[in-house]
């Protein structure tokens, strides 16, 4: 099956800055795909080529099978784009620009359905710069939604808003995914990268640094910390030097052993208590969250 | 998809919307050129010696000359340079609408600003200064085309303009510097024109200004002020050649410089 976005080996270079530095990255029909990572890390970028407003200084861009730039036309009635900011009318109303820009497609969303649905209804007779960041950041999104695209970019869909309208917001994009509709948006927020999407990719200083499912993301990693509770005073910073890993007795009997644990240093973990002649009477580990796997890949950029 | 025709038509809309309520640019930009007109009627108001000629009829041309260029250029420039400063070409760029549409409704907000403009300054000279309007049919055919090609000439230099304005914010006094030169070369503030120094004219000659205000003094001063010119004769076939040149340099300028993002992007 043909993919929503396909992109090779995109380089996207503004004067002697590389932005993007040779990105792939497909977004299967129908599916939810998050650009995660830091402000600078080249996503923007990346998405303004998929969105047609430059091109690639190196590889390809495909959406929908076409070229974003050379099939300009044919493809902007078929795409929703969410720009960060600006390009509204400040004193027009939120139902005003509303509906011009639904008067560009042929077949339009109701308005007053979709004010609705992003809770905006009350919005509707004020003024643009009467709005929130959070009201302009909605009706954004409304402006990308109103012509029925089947392919939507949103670019930091959820920036300055308050926990309420990003839930509302992660609803809509959710719904998206249940009317066929692929989406590829890019985020700097974790846990809107686990909730939204099918597949994450990690974007790091202009490259991919991991890419998959939230899920394989994570699983990936292990597990991060192993709880263990046995007699207190045992000789742990033994089992500290053994294998790479911290070892600490939080409290009496109480021991935490944190680094990249896999099945084989579990195994070597318990069997050193095993060989201390420890009673364990209790096991507790903790998966590693998207956010560890996050700071993990990333530090290299801060370090 | 919608025609680029209903997509312009309601841009227009929206762009007129967005002028009228804007109170800065509704003062400074629609209102100013009929204050002016005010101020200079009341000023000169006897300083024509010339029968059925008042300052207040000739300021009244000129205005409509100044109004003409102030609204088509300066909103047509000051606009898309903000749009493009702002995001808002680059928003229209990522959905179905054309740049045609966009620039149609820009013309349409042109078009009624202009209009209403010179039904205001009109409104100022007859009710205030009894100006008499002419009463035959071929002085307004001779107002219709001097205006249409004035407009357009303007409306086409200001997107041209507008690709040299590099700050949004500072786009409504860079522009209205060469506008302010022009205007006193152009003898709009300064009648008859004559006064001026030779070189002035020839200068001002060069540019639509002076074939403007020329052009409007024949359709509202009466025949025998046409003494008061440069050449002696109101030059019609020449204001339309003139004019017809900045249309057309106006239009290959625009279409070479003009861009949908700002140079940042």
């Amino acid at each position: 099956m043909l993919e929503a976005v396909e992109v090779q080996d995109v380089v996207v270079k503004y004067g002697e800055v590389t932005a993007v530095n040779g990105v792939s990255l497909s977004v299967p029909r129908g599916s939810i795909l998050a650009l995660l990572g830091n402000n600078g890390a080249g996503k923007t970028s990346l998405l303004q080529v998929c969105e047609g407003f430059r091109g690639p200084d190196a590889g390809s861009a495909r959406v929908l099978g076409l070229d974003p730039i050379a099939d300009h036309d044919s493809l902007m009635p078929r795409l929703g784009i969410m720009l960060q900011s600006g390009g509204v009318y400040p004193w027009a109303t939120a139902g005003e620009i509303l509906r011009l820009f639904a008067s560009y497609s042929a077949n339009p969303l109701d308005v007053d359905m979709l004010l609705d649905r992003l809770g905006l209804r009350k919005f509707a007779k004020t003024r643009f710069r009467r709005l929130s960041g959070g009201e302009q950041q909605r009706l954004s999104l409304a402006v990308a939604l109103v012509g029925r695209p089947e392919l939507v970019f949103l670019d930091e869909p959820t920036a300055g808003m308050d926990v309420g309208a990003r839930q509302t917001t992660w609803e809509l994009v959710d719904s998206l995914r249940a009317d066929g509709v692929s989406v590829l948006l890019t985020t700097h927020l974790l846990d809107e990268a686990e909730s939204l999407a099918d597949h994450v990719v990690i974007m790091d200083n202009g490259v991919v640094a991991a890419t998959g499912t939230p899920a394989e993301l994570t699983a990936a990693a292990g597990i991060d910390l192993l709880q263990v509770r046995a007699e207190p005073g045992l000789p742990v910073t033994d089992l500290a030097t053994r294998l790479d890993v911290r070892v600490a007795e939080e409290g009496p009997g109480e021991y935490a052993i944190a680094g990249a644990l896999d099945t084989e240093s579990l195994a070597e973990v318990l069997a050193w208590f095993a060989r201390a002649g420890a009673q364990v009477t209790a096991v507790n580990t903790r998966r590693r969250t998207l956010e560890d796997v996050y700071l993990a890949l990333t530090a290299g950029a801060t370090r | 998809m919608t025609s680029t025709l209903t997509i312009g038509r309601r841009r227009g809309g929206i762009e007129i919307l967005q002028f009228v309520r804007d109170k800065t640019s509704l003062i400074f930009t629609f209102f100013f050129p009929a204050l002016l007109l005010l101020l200079f009627g009341t000023i000169f108001s006897d300083s024509y010696d010339h029968p059925g000629l008042s300052a207040a009829r000739v300021f009244t041309a000129s205005m409509i000359a100044y109004g003409t260029v102030t609204t088509a250029f300066i909103t047509m420039g000051v606009g898309i340079a903000t749009d493009r400063e702002d995001g808002t070409l680059k928003r229209l760029r990522g959905t179905p609408a054309t740049a045609t549409a966009y620039f149609l409704g820009k013309l349409i907000l042109v078009a009624a600003l202009t209009a209403a403009e010179v039904v205001v300054l009109l409104a100022v000279g007859v009710l205030v200064f009894d100006m008499p309007l002419p009463s035959d049919a071929g002085r307004w055919l001779t107002f219709a085309w001097i205006f249409l090609l004035s407009v357009t000439a303007c409306s086409l230099l200001g997107i041209a303009a507008s690709a040299l304005v590099r700050n949004s914010r500072t786009a409504g006094a860079v522009l209205n510097v060469p506008v302010v030169a022009l205007q006193f070369l152009s003898g709009v503030f300064i009648h008859p024109i004559t006064q001026l120094p030779g070189w002035m004219i020839t200068l001002a000659s060069f540019f639509p200004v002076k074939w403007m205000a020329q052009g409007f003094r024949s359709v509202f001063l009466p025949d025998s002020a046409v003494s008061m010119e440069a050449a002696g004769t109101w030059e019609h076939g020449r204001i339309a050649l003139i004019l017809a040149v900045w249309c057309v340099a106006g239009l290959v300028l625009s279409l070479a410089t003009f861009r949908w993002t700002s140079r940042r992007d």
